[in-house]
């Protein structure tokens, strides 16, 4: 069910663990659900210089996690606010469709920590994420 | 692909030796339909009933009372849904409990919309029901009791004997399903004073699509597939001869095998050594359980990513998490026995049969261990303190 990049990205995730010195962190999802996903950014002028995760949930929402860091890293935040679910969940050749709410998971995640950059600097992060965390999509999450 | 360290028994088993060479002469060999006259259709009816007096004598009951079945999924249908036909006129009351499988939980829900009112027992920590409870949901328009004898998720054995007890004398019908304890447990209609019970080949080293209805002697169940009259009238189609005759042998097999005692020290170690893992629990009932059944929930990881992780190294298991079962809630089974979501998620289940090695036993161990703890270390919810 799984293709061979989500297992390659399960078995070897990615950036994982705590980042130590991140000045943004983005946690999305609830235990009761099933995944939780914890995404940490190094960002100086507005490059995204060092990531990682920890994400608690299936094979699905490991390895999406891990193909989320892999393609923040490096990028301004503008590029990066532009990542959509799907093209996380194409870069991994594909998700089930049962298991594509981890993809909206990740997304959410990168705007998540965004939007913790912002407010840690006292900026309205609302104009320039385009998106609270509590919409509808993000609603069962 | 290297070696395949098999703990998935409840999901399904190994076709026996036994099962397999009573098996292979009736599909090239000895291949008649049971209904033809000349002598090799009579041959095959005769492989039939002998399966038929086989089963029989597994279970304690009669051979009339003896119908094969395409699966214990049928046999679930065919017991609830022709019962609550046949007993309609009487009332439209069913109880069950709140940890019954699939195949009789959605039956269940299915003569729900169709105008029955269900009551479902709740469980205690341990997946037990209370006899006092069921025997207040008794009501005069209740027709039907169905409880599992043992559970397949969490390994609990329910007192069926005792279930039994109260049943017949509230002259209420009774249904069991047995799927998970035949072959694993003595199995006494009998002494369950059960009027229905449903028992499945593949659980117990048989072929897959195989199952067993007993129906009491004097119940006239209406059959749930009609056509050609076959069983007596009461379950149509051709009937699958090699695997009637496989899961005869393979329930042969198993019930001289009883007791469990070798298997259930394996489940006992794994247990023993498994809960050394810091914030796990068992599941079920640590006293009356299944002799191949060990099942966990681990703190803040989930079960798909450890079914994954352990399959990296060859090991097969299950789990209830949401995740591994395609829907959003975990198993309605750990949740029933008052388990929070976050932890139902990371449940894992174990289970065994003869041919499982003390060796295994130990690779187990090892690498759950090593899984649990580097899913832990990825889990943003875990903490060491
Ligand atoms: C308790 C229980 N009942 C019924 C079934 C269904 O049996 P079958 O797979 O033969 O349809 C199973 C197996 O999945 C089971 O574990």
């Amino acid at each position: 069910m799984y293709s061979e990049k989500v297992m390659e990205h399960f078995a070897n995730p990615r950036n994982v663990g705590e980042l130590p010195g991140a000045n943004a962190v983005g946690e999305v999802g609830n235990a009761k659900c099933g995944d939780i996903m914890k995404i940490y950014m190094k960002i100086e002028d507005d490059v995204i210089k060092d990531v990682s995760f920890k994400t608690f949930g299936c094979g699905a929402a490991v390895a999406t996690s891990s193909m989320a860091t892999e393609l923040v890293k490096g990028k301004t935040i503008k590029e990066v606010l532009n990542i959509t679910n799907k093209a996380v969940a194409e870069a991994l050749d594909g998700l089930p469709s049962e298991k594509l709410h981890c993809s909206v998971l990740a997304e959410q995640a990168i705007k998540a920590a965004i939007t913790d950059y912002y407010k840690q600097k006292a900026i309205d992060p609302l104009p320039i994420v385009g998106c609270d965390l509590e919409c509808e999509d993000c609603a069962g999450h | 692909m290297e070696k395949v360290v098999y703990f998935d028994n409840a999901a399904t088993t190994k076709v026996l030796k036994p099962a397999l060479d009573a098996m292979l002469p009736f599909f090239n060999d000895r291949y008649g339909n049971p209904s033809s006259v000349y002598s090799v259709g009579r041959d095959a009816k005769k492989a039939i009933e002998n399966a038929r007096a086989i089963v029989a004598g597994a279970i304690g009951a009669l051979t009339e009372e003896i119908f094969f079945t395409g699966s214990g999924t049928e046999a679930n249908n065919w017991a609830l849904k022709s019962a609550a036909e046949l007993r309609q006129n009487k009332g439209k009351h069913i109880i069950t409990s709140a940890i019954e499988h699939p195949a009789v939980h959605n039956t269940l829900k299915y003569l729900e919309s169709k105008g029955f009112e269900i009551t479902c027992l709740g469980v205690d920590k341990n997946g037990q029901i209370s006899t006092d409870e069921l025997k207040k949901a008794i009501r005069n328009d209740t027709i039907l009791i169905s409880v599992m004898t043992a559970n397949n998720e969490i390994g609990t054995i329910l007192p069926m004997a005792e279930i039994g007890k109260i049943a017949s004398e509230k002259g209420v019908l009774l249904h069991t399903d047995a799927v998970q304890a035949a072959g694993s447990v003595p199995i006494d209609v009998a002494a369950m004073r059960v009027d229905m019970l449903t028992i499945s080949g593949h659980k117990l080293g048989a072929a897959k699509g195989s199952g067993v209805l007993y129906i009491k002697k004097g119940l006239k169940l209406p059959p749930l597939i009609h056509g050609g009259g076959q069983e007596n009238g009461e379950r149509s189609g051709t009937e699958d001869v090699a695997g009637i005759a496989g899961l005869a042998a393979a329930l042969e097999y198993r019930v001289s095998r009883l007791p469990l005692d070798s298997v259930a020290q394996k489940r006992d170690r794994l247990i023993t050594e498994l809960l050394k893992i810091p914030r796990s629990a068992l599941t079920g009932d640590p006293i009356n359980r299944l002799p191949g059944i060990a099942s966990f929930v681990f703190e803040a990881i989930e079960g798909e990513s450890m079914l994954l992780m352990l399959d990296h190294f060859g090991i097969c298991a299950s789990s209830g998490s949401a995740c591994s079962s395609g829907s959003l809630d975990p198993s309605h089974v750990l949740l029933a026995i008052g388990l929070p979501h976050e932890m139902a998620h990371g449940s894992l289940r174990l289970s065994l049969c003869e041919d499982n090695t003390d060796e295994e036993v130990d690779y187990v161990i090892e690498k759950l261990t090593e899984v649990v703890a580097k899913l832990r270390k990825m889990s943003p919810v875990w903490n060491e303190d």
